[in-house]
């Protein structure tokens, strides 16, 4: 029996072990995805059919989705690229969603419910103008017909394949065609439009073939601005371009007749300028001032009628045909913390046909568009629902008075992202809710040890993986002892800073910042980046942790800066304020005050340092360290970098005793003829260097170069900084640059020739990466360059580290001649880059590997070995132990790799690590529009037993051994007995 | 005799093929080593008096323009400044322009002459030494039409440089005609605690380098190796194959030990009976022996 039992316990063992890769059910255990869509521009229903209710989005991400009107989710989604701007969404048909894209020149059609490209064409014409998409229900030699304006040319185009049927170019210089109107029922289309901006065309075409079957014109004396708004089928609605006289214009059977009427006629009180809202709504429109919104009816030939006007934010949908001849049309409004959904009849402004009032998370900010849909409801009355965009790019849908469903597509343009710890679990904090009892840990337990000895039924397997994935454990809101618990802060391109818990990814919090929000003072705000301001841990511990954001009122950087504190804990912003200087480059200092709020220097334009927090205690720190401090700055236009230190205090007028001047230290001017820089990278601040000295083959050392004042500069002809493929390799070369910015010493200068840009560079520790492409190849490249210290490199004799007569110990200067060497080796690569990252971990022990963000999207991980530049291709043995590989030309991509597997983070933007408090693993965060988090260990989790590490079978295992000893031990003892008796 | 040629011509143009690159190695940026020339210019002052030179040392900046067109020979100065004081000149580097053939030009055989300091210049720098403040140093950007875009510029702490004399040490990385930038310190190293030293003598020793770009190395091109490469490569990721014995000895050891001392409990097992079933063990004996070595085993 003993032996038996023995046996066992030795099978199981030998059946644990290491896991290697990640397996199919640990997708989702550490890792989270979330997609995101972007601000929507356009949406359209797709709700009449049965089936699935769909809304289709184009967003300001150039990102064509479909989302269920039921839950929110993604049913497919185009990623457009860049330059394919979307101009107008449609649905033909009823099964294709129509997008013209890229300047009015591609016109595509998607099949509804599966997202696949039906046909695709493209659209030149004579010049560039505003793009329309009208779709019809023409229908022309059998087909049904999209009408679309772009390009100077109007083109009739089929629904089914996308075949041109008719064209018609407008050509005169001049004309800037606004409206593309076709009358319900008729065969004829107008196309009206400003000519010289003053005179005012229509043409009436022949929808079947495309003839000009009326032009007139009229000249006004004053000249249009902007928009039309379109008040019936054959009026429109303008504004003269000082914004003070309307003008409404109708142009029945082509005969053109209009009515200037003065808007101070309309309103008592002057306005200021005024804009014309987009709508198009029968007989009424909307203009737009700044305190407020008017809404003016057309009664007859030309004569307007205020019919309200509002102070509040009012936002206002498109027309939409309810029944034969009846349209309505939405306006949203806000009052205190609710918004008010009005959905109104067309002719009548007076009734309602829906008023209902939704509390709305301040968090959201304004309402910024709003786009309606019908339903028929049980008592067969009409039901609206209404999708609205939100100023912090959120997408809600409200139906019945209620958000059915929201997405936070803020989240899609993420700016700067930063982390926070979370707090410590106090003895008093209960967190009895995500607690386990005892008696759910064993079963727990005890399914997995039937999953681990295959005797679970897949009811069991699938309780267990949902176990794991729902772990309590992780989304806790404590600090955990591994550190895998943290706070995501992200701040956004509207202005809003979300926190995300890295265990599975749920808002914790989200605030709108009012310093980014738009005012009197400023006009666009605009943030810049996140910075850790106070992280509290020995002295301070009862303050909760807090970020800084930085943000300036306007594109140019001599715009004034803005700067606010928030808690991280609770997402409270408790201090904003708007500074009298610009920011153009915030520097953290290595100085913490007694309250552990960091000390930051703010470089204005004009290089004057502002220090912050504005206490006399930071400025008696900061005194001390005074002529510590240099900084550096590169300008990229003019190809100079410079750099900085401390001189005085400002002599401006005003005494700021928290201002500094700067004077110039050193300058590198690289040839604007032969050199413009592209690329540069700095060491991350909290990187931290387990060891300097590196051991090599035959026992010997060389010492790594750490500096932490190491800048890598990457340049390239200038000629060469357009596409790839754009010069011949002779007029094309890149040019590395490592450079000291202490001293504006270049420690290293090398040119590969008939290679360019783009280049991705990343630097860590006392080696660059840098990733590019060769022309004379036809590939791309990565090439490394190490840089060691050689003043330290004759500290080899042990007796000199015995006796102390060796200079380990003495403070590195910058100052001193640098001795350097450096190796260097390129390496053939397959992907083009994206972003690239270096891993992070919390000493610096555990082996780094290179995160590459692939133009696939996804995340791949490549062990730094492989590109050490002392591979070559017959290592010795002793270099073979030491893990160098055999040189090959080409860097490995191995499948199991991707630390995205396989997902894809669409519209990659960077790549984040971050330390966790266990030596080997680190925490990656992938954010482009959508987000990707994870925790990977480059050398496998050598110091913590795995996540599914089966207690209960050691348990039982020592359980079984102790038995067994007893069975044995009464076994000899009764054949002991036995020998006695004999 | 004549498909050997075909042969030999063939496979040539096949390595010209395939090694495009490798043709390219001798590149005209790979420069003899007489462009790095180390010019150590250790200019001892003329022991004439110097106090009153101070105006005067305008005068090289001036020869410049003439020597420009004459010969291949320039000269460009080199400007000082004491802590933020404007700048003056202090010396010249002078330098053969060599044009290459296809219009590329270099410099050649730096000389540096330095205006040793004046009265008012060493007070100055006295100051320096005492306030721990920098001392900096520029050059023109271009050495052709100076200053070119901007100045080069650079600086060192004043407390670097005294030793037994000023010792300075510069490298001028050089793009063709143009100065992209100057290293500018002392020739040893400058620990941290600067300590204030004044020089025993009041004279300057420079060492000048200068160093144009380096070529990067090819990525190395293989042809018929990639697979044996990549194959060496799963080697290292994958550690070549171990004896069974190697691989499986922790599991192997334990299981002897149960064997063994399964086999002694077996081997106490019959000796205990053996007896009283003497007989019994005999007949089961002879069966063995009749049924061959398998049954052997199944007695165990």
């Amino acid at each position: 029996m003993a032996i038996m039992s023995f046996i066992f316990v030795f099978f199981f063992f030998s059946s644990l072990q290491p896991i290697l890769s990640l397996y199919e059910d640990q997708v989702g255990l550490m890792d989270w995805h979330q997609q995101y869509i972007g601000k929507v521009k356009q949406a359209v229903f797709h709700t009449h059919k049965t089936g699935r209710k769909r809304v289709v989005a184009s967003t300001e991400q150039n990102i064509i989705a479909t989302l269920d009107l039921r839950s929110g989710e993604i049913f497919w989604r185009h990623v457009l690229g860049p330059n394919d701007v979307v101009d107008g969404i449609d649905i033909a048909l009823g099964k294709y969603v129509i997008t013209l894209s890229s300047g009015g020149s591609i016109l595509r059609a998607w099949n509804l419910p599966d997202g696949q490209m039906v046909w695709e064409s493209s659209l030149h014409g004579p010049k560039h103008s505003k793009s329309l998409l009208l779709t019809t229900n023409l229908i022309i030699e059998k087909d049904n017909s999209l009408i679309v304006f772009s390009n100077g040319r109007l083109n009739a185009v089929s629904c089914i394949d996308g075949e041109v049927l008719w064209k018609k170019d407008f050509e005169e210089e001049s004309l800037e065609v606004q409206q593309v109107i076709q009358p319900p029922g008729s065969d004829f289309i107008y196309v009206v439009g400003f000519a010289a901006s003053s005179q005012f065309e229509t043409y009436k075409i022949n929808a079947k073939n495309g003839e000009l079957l009326k032009h007139e014109s009229t000249a006004f004396s004053g000249r249009f601005s902007g928009e039309v708004s379109l008040v019936s089928s054959e009026t429109v609605a303008a504004l003269d371009s000082t914004g003070s006289i309307l003008l409404t214009i109708s142009f029945h059977n082509g005969k053109i007749s209009s009515q200037q009427t003065p808007v101070s006629n309309l309103l008592e009180d002057s306005l200021g300028l005024a804009v014309i809202i987009h709508s198009s709504v029968t007989g009424i429109f909307a203009i737009k001032t700044d305190a407020a919104t008017i809404f003016i009816r057309v009664i007859g030939e030309g004569k307007l009628e205020v019919v309200e006007k509002t102070n509040h934010e009012t936002v206002v949908s498109d027309a939409l045909t309810i029944s034969e001849g009846q349209q309505a049309f939405a306006l949203v409004q806000h009052a205190g913390s609710n918004i008010h959904l009005t959905v109104k009849p067309a002719h009548d402004w007076d009734s309602n046909l829906l008023k209902e009032s939704i509390k709305m998370d301040q968090q959201r900010g304004f309402v910024h568009k709003v786009f309606i849909n019908n339903y028929i409801r049980t008592d067969r009355s009409h039901g609206f629902r209404a999708l609205i965009v939100m100023e912090d790019h959120s997408l809600l849908l409200l139906q019945q008075g209620a958000i059915v469903w929201s997405r936070e597509d803020g989240l899609a343009s993420i700016i700067d992202v930063t982390t926070s710890e979370l707090p410590v679990e106090k003895a008093g904090v209960s967190v009895a809710k995500v607690e386990l009892n005892l008696f759910e840990w064993l079963k727990g337990h005890v399914l997995k040890l039937k999953g681990t000895l295959m005797l679970a039924t897949p009811e069991d397997i699938a309780a267990i993986q949902y176990m794991r994935l729902k772990s309590s454990e992780k989304s806790k809101m404590t600090r955990d002892h591994n550190g895998f618990r943290k706070l995501l802060i992200a701040l956004t391109r509207a202005g809003k800073l979300f926190a995300l818990h890295t265990g599975d990814g749920r808002i914790v919090w989200s605030h709108l910042l009012q310093s980014l929000h738009k005012s009197e003072s400023c006009r666009q705000p605009i943030g810049l980046n996140l910075h850790q301001w106070q992280v509290p841990h020995h002295h301070a511990l009862d303050e909760n942790p807090s970020v800084l954001v930085v943000g300036r009122c306007g594109p140019s950087s001599d715009a004034l800066g803005v700067l606010s504190l928030v808690d991280s804990y609770t997402g409270k912003e408790f201090s904003s304020l708007r500074l009298v200087h610009s920011v153009a480059q915030v520097i953290p200092l290595p100085y913490t005050d007694s309250t552990e709020q960091r000390l930051h220097l703010l470089i204005d334009a004009d290089k004057h340092a502002h220090l912050y927090p504005k206490t006399p205690e930071a400025i008696d720190i900061f005194q001390s360290e005074f002529s510590n401090v240099y900084w550096y700055s590169v300008d990229d236009d003019n190809g100079i970098i410079k750099g900085y230190a401390l001189k005085t205090k400002c002599s401006g007028n005003v005494a700021d005793e928290f201002c500094f001047d700067s004077r110039e230290l050193w300058s590198i001017v690289l040839p604007s003829e032969s050199e413009k820089i592209i690329t540069t990278a700095t060491r991350k601040l909290n990187e931290a260097v387990h060891t300097q000295a590196k051991l090599i083959a035959d026992q010997d050392v060389m010492y790594k170069y750490i500096s932490s004042n190491l800048l890598f500069v990457a340049t390239v002809a200038p000629k060469a900084s357009g596409e790839i493929g754009s010069v011949t390799p002779e007029e094309s070369w890149l040019v590395v640059y490592l450079i000291d910015t202490v001293t504006g010493r270049v420690l290293h200068r090398m040119t590969h020739h008939g290679s360019q840009g783009p280049v991705q560079a990343v630097l860590s520790e006392n080696w660059v990466v840098y990733h590019y492409f060769n022309l004379r190849a036809h590939r791309y490249e990565m090439s490394v360059i190490e840089i060691y210290d050689q003043s330290r490199a004759d500290n080899k004799d042990v007796w000199k580290l015995v006796v102390g007569n060796h200079n380990l110990t003495s403070p590195v200067s910058s100052y001193s001649r640098a001795e350097v060497i450096t190796k260097s080796q390129s390496y053939f690569f397959t992907h083009s880059l994206k972003a690239i990252a270096v891993t992070l971990t919390v000493k610096g022990i555990t082996s780094k590997q290179l995160l590459i963000g692939t133009i696939g999207d996804q995340v791949l991980a490549l062990d730094k070995r492989f590109l050490d530049p002392r591979r070559s291709v017959n290592p010795t043995q002793a270099e073979r132990e030491e893990g160098i590989i055999p040189l090959t030309d080409s860097l490995p991509i191995i499948p199991q790799s991707y630390i995205t597997h396989s997902l894809r983070v669409e519209g990659l933007q960077s790549i984040i690590t971050v330390a966790a408090k266990l030596e080997s693993t680190t925490l990656v965060f992938a954010h482009g529009l959508d987000l990707f988090f994870t925790h990977y260990a480059p050398s496998r989790t050598y110091d913590s037993l795995t996540e599914d590490f089966s207690y209960a079978l050691l348990l039982i295992t020592i359980v079984a051994l102790v038995a067994a000893i007893f069975v044995t031990w009464i076994l000899s003892q009764r054949k002991e007995l036995q020998d006695r008796w004999r | 005799m004549k498909w050997v040629e075909v042969i030999v011509s063939f496979i040539l143009t096949l390595s010209f093929l395939s090694f495009p690159s490798c043709g390219f190695q001798s590149d005209e940026l790979l420069v003899d080593d007489e462009e790095f020339g180390l010019e150590g210019a250790p200019q001892h002052r003329s022991p004439e008096p110097i106090p009153t030179r101070s105006p005067p040392v305008t005068s090289p900046t001036r020869k410049r323009h003439s020597d420009l067109d004459s010969d291949s020979k320039i000269q460009f100065s080199l400007d000082h400044a004491f802590g933020d004081s404007d700048f003056s000149p202090a010396g010249t580097f002078s330098a053969r322009l060599k044009t290459w053939s296809h219009g590329g030009q270099t410099l050649t055989k730096l000389r540096f002459s330095r205006n040793s300091f004046s009265d008012v210049e060493k007070e100055k720098f006295k100051n320096l030494l005492e306030s721990d403040d920098f001392y900096r140093i520029r050059l023109p950007s271009n050495v052709l039409s100076p200053p070119g875009r901007d100045f080069i510029i650079s600086s060192v702490k004043a407390r670097c440089l005294p030793r037994e004399s000023l010792d300075e040490h510069f490298v001028i990385h050089m793009e063709g005609v143009n100065v992209l930038a100057v290293n500018y310190g002392s020739p040893g190293s400058c620990p941290y605690p600067r300590n204030l030293k004044l020089p025993a003598k009041w004279s300057f020793s420079s060492h000048t380098v200068l160093k144009n770009s380096e070529q990067a190395p090819r990525a190395p091109v293989f042809t018929e190796e990639i697979l044996g490469g990549e194959n060496a490569e799963g080697e290292v990721v994958q550690p070549a194959e171990r004896s069974f014995w190697a691989k499986y000895w922790m599991y192997l050891i334990p299981l002897g030990l149960i064997v063994m001392n399964a086999i002694t409990q077996a081997m106490n097992m019959p000796e205990e009976q053996a007896t009283g079933q003497v007989p019994a063990q005999g007949q089961l004996s002879a069966g063995a022996v009749q049924r061959g070595p398998s049954s052997a085993v199944r007695r165990r």
